[in-house]
């Protein structure tokens, strides 16, 4: 898989770069500001980008903006944002359209080898990865009058887990049930939202959507 | 709103009751300290006295169209009653004075009645018709201008509340810095520490398994020192401050509440930094304090600028009683903003809804928000 990478701090670069290599990616550019990565991006047209939300000139959230700036260039490129804190706000801004192949994870799990590779691996196809944070932070939330507060106790989890980007072979292992249970469960969770039946990657990245934006705006 | 002529006989009124007001003032002045009445009544007759000069203040605001000075002291207030006392009965009576002429003139028996003389009595009376209308609004606002005058802080007492508000900034700056330094020393260096000392084991260790279980603690150990420098972080300057601004924040902040929050925001442009950073504290307090004390179901954030002054109201539909001298958060909040001349009021009958309102004096750079 080729990949692109925009990260500022020389050591995380070639860390990142190092350790993906190892994993049998082929990265193809490792840039450190946000014009140059619009440029690789454009350039080599990879299979994913792994991109720094806070990037020179501004230092702010130029990588995220050059994420989104890239994907209405390359509709539908597989971008994973790393971070050093996560923002529901972003978060949304990234599913916005609906397309999928989006990942949003702290920096910290980098370290996390297995399971960052494994993130990245699927953001590559077409799915989520949306940090354990993001999603307790929406579990926090009390719940009233929103399509969410149909589902049940057991269904919200499992729509957690789809957010995180989990496929349900990976959920059926974590809750200790068998795959057609949770095959059971998402196809409950997409009547309940509405999801006519299509294929079932957008309707994954649509059910996180709605789990995301269940609040008045 | 009332009218000028309106307005004009409210004044008279209020002028009225305030001799027997100063009366009862000064009867009490004396009393007190001679006939052990001790401090109630003049308390209350000052009380009187505050809550009339305030309605006279937000009348005279709304006249005028600016900001009156906040409540200025005992001292100033009883100034403007005993001229108030005058004033407020002479303008009505000034008022009236040209409609009295007018009728006077009206009724004058003249002795010759040629068209002339009636035409000239016409001419007079339209002429002071004319003044009396001109005089009413005039009058009004002369009304209005007196009290912002008598309301305005002297140089001194602004001398001591700017010399308030920086000490309280100080102070305050000097606890959150005491704040941080506790919070790494305990936290992140605490876990450093450990870690290096894990470290320094597996260098002279040459039995795996014990190595692998030291190395795995020094690496949970770096993962709890990261989140704990995160929220450290979060605390002292959120990164989505500095992303995006005012707006962005205050949207990010209303997403992390425990309860819906919605948010309207109409700022063209963005505050000042310091400007931008308290006012997003400030309404995140605010926030908590309603996810915490309030039991609403449903808050709302709205932000704006208009006449130099940034507004925040920050509103719930809990169970009301916010009271800003028991409570620290909202003191808190006040503290925040009395730095930069701002204010707190607070709205939140018993049963609700609360409605906390922040206002800032600030100008907005010309500097755009991009991306909302």
């Amino acid at each position: 898989m080729r990949v692109v990478i925009a990260e500022d701090l020389a050591l995380l670069r070639d860390g990142l770069v190092r350790l993906l290599t190892a994993h049998d990616f082929e990265v193809v550019e490792a840039v450190d500001n946000a014009p140059m990565l619009l440029n690789a991006i454009i350039r080599h047209r990879p299979d994913v980008a792994v991109i720094d939300v806070r990037l020179p000139p501004t230092f702010t959230d130029e990588g995220l903006r050059a994420a989104l700036e890239a994907r209405k260039r390359v509709p539908g490129l597989p971008v994973l944002i790393l971070s050093q804190y996560v923002e529901q706000l972003y978060a949304r801004e990234l599913l916005s359209d609906r397309a999928g192949a989006v990942g949003y994870l702290l920096k910290d799990r980098v370290g996390d080898v297995e399971q960052f590779v494994d993130a990245v691996r699927r953001v590559a196809e077409g799915g989520t990865a949306m940090d354990t944070e993001v999603i307790s932070q929406l579990l926090t939330r009390h719940r009233r009058d929103e399509p969410l507060a149909r589902l049940t106790p057991k269904e919200r989890e499992v729509l957690a887990m789809m957010a995180e980007g989990l496929s349900n072979t990976a959920i059926a292992a974590r809750l200790s049930v068998t795959d057609k249970a949770i095959g059971k469960h998402t196809n409950n969770i997409f009547a309940k939202l509405g999801l006519a039946p299509s294929d079932d990657h957008n309707r994954r990245v649509l059910a996180v959507l709605a789990y995301l934006e269940a609040e008045p705006r | 709103m009332l009218g000028p002529p309106a307005g004009l006989l409210l004044n008279a009124v209020t002028g009225v009751a305030a001799w027997p007001l100063l009366l009862l003032l000064g009867g009490c002045a004396v009393l007190v300290p001679v006939g052990g009445l001790g401090r109630p009544p003049l308390d209350r007759a000052l009380r009187a006295v505050h809550a009339l000069a305030g309605l006279h203040r937000a009348r005279a605001a709304r006249v005028l169209g600016r900001r009156m000075p906040a409540r200025p002291g005992h001292a100033r207030d009883l100034a403007w009653l005993a001229v108030h006392a005058v004033a407020g009965p002479a303008a009505l009576f000034a008022a009236c004075a040209p409609y009295y002429a007018a009728v006077r003139i009206l009724f004058l028996g003249t002795v010759e009645r040629g068209w002339i003389v009636s035409l000239t009595l016409l001419l007079a009376i339209f002429a002071c018709v004319a003044i009396g209308l001109a005089a009413i609004p005039l009058l009004h606002t002369l009304q209005a201008r007196l009290i912002e005058l008598l309301s305005r802080p002297s140089a001194a007492g602004r001398i001591r509340e700017l010399a308030e508000s920086r000490a309280a900034v100080v102070d305050a700056q000097a606890a959150e810095l005491r704040r941080i330094e506790r919070d790494l020393h305990d936290g992140v260096q605490g876990r450093l520490i450990s870690m290096r000392m894990n470290l320094g084991l597996i260098k002279k260790m040459s039995d795996a398994d014990p190595v692998r279980e030291l190395a795995r603690e020094a690496y949970d150990t770096a993962g709890e020192a990261l989140a704990e420098l995160r929220a450290l972080v979060r605390g002292i300057h959120p990164p989505v401050l500095a992303d995006r601004g005012l707006a962005g924040a205050i949207r990010a902040a209303a997403l992390a509440q425990p309860i819906p929050v919605e948010v309207e925001i109409d700022l063209p442009a963005r505050p000042e930094p310091p400007v931008e950073s308290a006012s997003y504290f400030a309404a995140v307090e605010a926030l908590n304090n309603v996810a915490k004390h309030s039991e609403a179901g449903r808050a709302w954030v709205r932000l704006g600028h208009a006449d130099g002054v940034l507004r925040l109201p920050v509103i719930d539909n809990g169970r009301g009683g916010a009271d800003p001298a028991s409570g620290t958060g909202l003191d808190g909040i006040r503290r925040r903003l009395a730095a930069f001349d701002g204010t707190l009021a607070v709205h939140s009958p018993l049963g609700g809804p609360t409605e906390i309102t922040m206002e800032l004096p600030c100008a907005l750079s010309s500097q755009k928000i991009s991306h909302s």
